[in-house]
């Protein structure tokens, strides 16, 4: 735990000694204020549902390109050698950048809690179980993109392919629901459960259902697991 | 202290590593020598647990690499080959991490950190970043870094690469007052740099070790190593034939005439001089002498001689 806290530390120091981290979160607010109060004034709606539906496709470009200098920096500039030969785990170097990349995301979403808080001034009928639900499933959305990002960051070091690669995979669990039709009938069941619409979907609709949550849960750990192992392949290369 | 013990290490068919042995005891400063690619930096990756080896393993204190990679590493300041650094943090942020990852906290961070400010000379650069330092203060933060944690082993992969002269001969100085108290394994493709600095050379070529030991005994154990240099006039190309004869000692590696004079080159054993021997032949023979030098090889010699023969026996 200690040596996840540091790496931690020095990540979200890192995000924040560089322009990224503000120019991120500067462009994500904007991007979805545009989308929230696109309705507002056209159609005098205020409702957090355009939201809540702009966020995943925001998130499709904004979390590979934070998370894709994580790992391939580091090997790019050489200084995965320090940090792999100071006395820490891989797992605690993967865990600790993950978390800082994740907060870096979830401070972004917390951004948008402003339109919220218009939302509950100037409406009526504010359903906020919707809206709870609404936030978790787009956290843990973030979570399974920002693991994905990670695994992306770790296959390589040039950062624009760490991108790229990152994006693809995003776009595979992003996509599968929408593809549904062209899949023969005998695999529809387990592509729509691979998918994260259809988890993101059932959360924002107010169930917050075990199995939604082991879904996100298991692709977060399953993707860590794999940066770490990959991390570690390198001792034998 | 540590022990290698047939350490290998192949990448694909490539082998980097081929089955070395030595130990090193504590509070020496061991060099590390050889030609770009012989695998010295694998050697000292797989010390440090960057890589595994494919067969073999490292005992640091009993402990072995593969089966208590981070117990060895806490022992273990490394400096790596190119020292790589986070350039945009500050130099105090840096150390600060570093010391972090190692445990050492409050009081104790406090005292390691104006201990190693002191003797790396960092005073002038605490608070900058470390991007806008010079390359010669990279260096010492890079050995700073290694040595906040005041380890009992010290590894550094070339640390005065790309320095200049007043620069190395501060990091020279430094490793050797470190050398005092600690186990120094220095690598280097530069014989003078090592040679100034350890006690002990470690010669590696295309993956195996070929000579170890400290420079005098290198380079008393190296064997018909001088050369003497003759110039004589009259010298008729049968008598400097039949010099070899009568000294058996001598051995004629190149005749250069030109005009009158004779440009000859002349090996021998270090443990015999036949300088009077060639005198009086010459004497002999009536040749004028016109210069007679020895040139004694140096270590630089040896180096080469060695490293080279390697190589062209390989291919």
């Amino acid at each position: 735990m200690h040596n996840i806290i540091i790496i931690y530390k020095k990540e979200l120091n890192s995000f924040f000694t560089s322009p990224m981290a503000y120019i991120f979160l500067v462009v994500f607010a904007l991007i979805n204020g545009y989308f929230f109060t696109n309705t507002f004034f056209l159609y005098d709606q205020a409702n957090m549902r355009a939201l809540f539906s702009i966020v995943p496709l925001v998130y499709l470009f904004f979390i590979p390109a934070v998370s894709m200098g994580l790992i391939s920096r580091e090997k790019n500039i050489g200084t995965i050698e320090l940090l792999s030969t100071l006395p820490l785990k891989e797992k605690d170097i993967v865990i600790g950048k993950y978390l800082a990349a994740l907060s870096l995301i979830l401070l972004a979403l917390l951004s948008t809690f402003v339109h919220y808080f218009t939302l509950i001034n100037v409406g009526s009928n504010v359903d906020h179980g919707a809206v709870f639900t609404g936030y978790l499933g787009l956290a843990l959305l973030g979570g399974v993109y920002t693991a994905i990002g990670i695994f992306a960051s770790s296959v390589t070091e040039n950062q624009v392919i760490a991108f790229i690669v990152g994006i693809a995979i995003v776009l595979v669990f992003f996509m599968m629901d929408k593809l549904l039709f062209f899949i023969p009938v005998s695999l529809t069941g387990i592509v729509q459960y691979l998918s994260t619409e259809f988890h993101l979907s059932n959360i924002s609709r107010g169930v917050i259902d075990s199995r939604n949550i082991i879904y996100f849960g298991s692709i977060i750990g399953f993707f860590l697991t794999l940066t770490t192992r990959l991390l570690e392949s390198r001792k034998w290369n | 202290m540590i022990k290698i013990e047939n350490l290998t290490k192949d990448y694909g068919d490539v082998k980097a590593v081929k089955s070395i042995s030595f130990s090193l005891d504590d509070a020496q400063i061991v060099g590390f020598l050889g030609a770009n690619g012989a695998g010295k930096s694998t050697t000292l990756k797989m010390i440090t647990g960057f890589l595994s080896p494919t067969s073999g393993n490292v005992y640091v204190d009993g402990k072995n690499i593969i089966d208590d990679c981070i117990d060895i590493q806490k022992e273990i300041g490394y400096l790596p080959e190119l020292n790589p650094l986070y350039t945009e943090m500050k130099v105090y942020e840096y150390l600060k991490f570093h010391a972090e990852i190692r445990h050492i906290v409050g009081e104790d961070f406090r005292k390691a950190l104006s201990k190693v400010v002191t003797d790396c000379s960092l005073q002038g650069v605490v608070h900058r970043t470390i991007g806008n330092c010079s390359k010669g203060y990279k260096q010492r933060i890079g050995l700073a870094a290694a040595m906040i944690h005041d380890p009992k082993i010290l590894i550094l992969d070339e640390p005065v690469t790309g320095l200049d002269p007043n620069q190395i001969v501060e990091i020279r100085e430094l490793i050797k007052k470190v050398g005092k108290e600690k186990l120094v394994l220095m690598s280097s493709h530069i014989l003078q740099e090592i040679q100034a600095t350890v006690d002990r050379i470690i010669i590696i070529n295309n993956g195996e070790i070929i000579a170890d030991g400290t420079s005098k005994e290198l380079i008393e154990d190296a064997k018909g190593l001088s050369v003497i240099t003759l110039e004589v006039e009259n010298a008729e190309e049968n008598t400097i034939q039949d010099m070899k004869a009568l000294i058996p000692s001598v051995s004629v590696k190149s005749v250069e005439k030109n005009e009158n004079v004779t440009r000859i080159l002349i090996e021998y054993s270090n443990n015999s001089d036949p300088r009077r021997d060639i005198f009086n032949y010459a004497v002999d023979n009536k040749w004028v002498i016109m210069e007679m030098s020895v040139t004694k090889r140096n270590l630089e010699d040896i180096f080469r001689n060695l490293t080279s023969k390697e190589v062209t026996a390989d291919a």
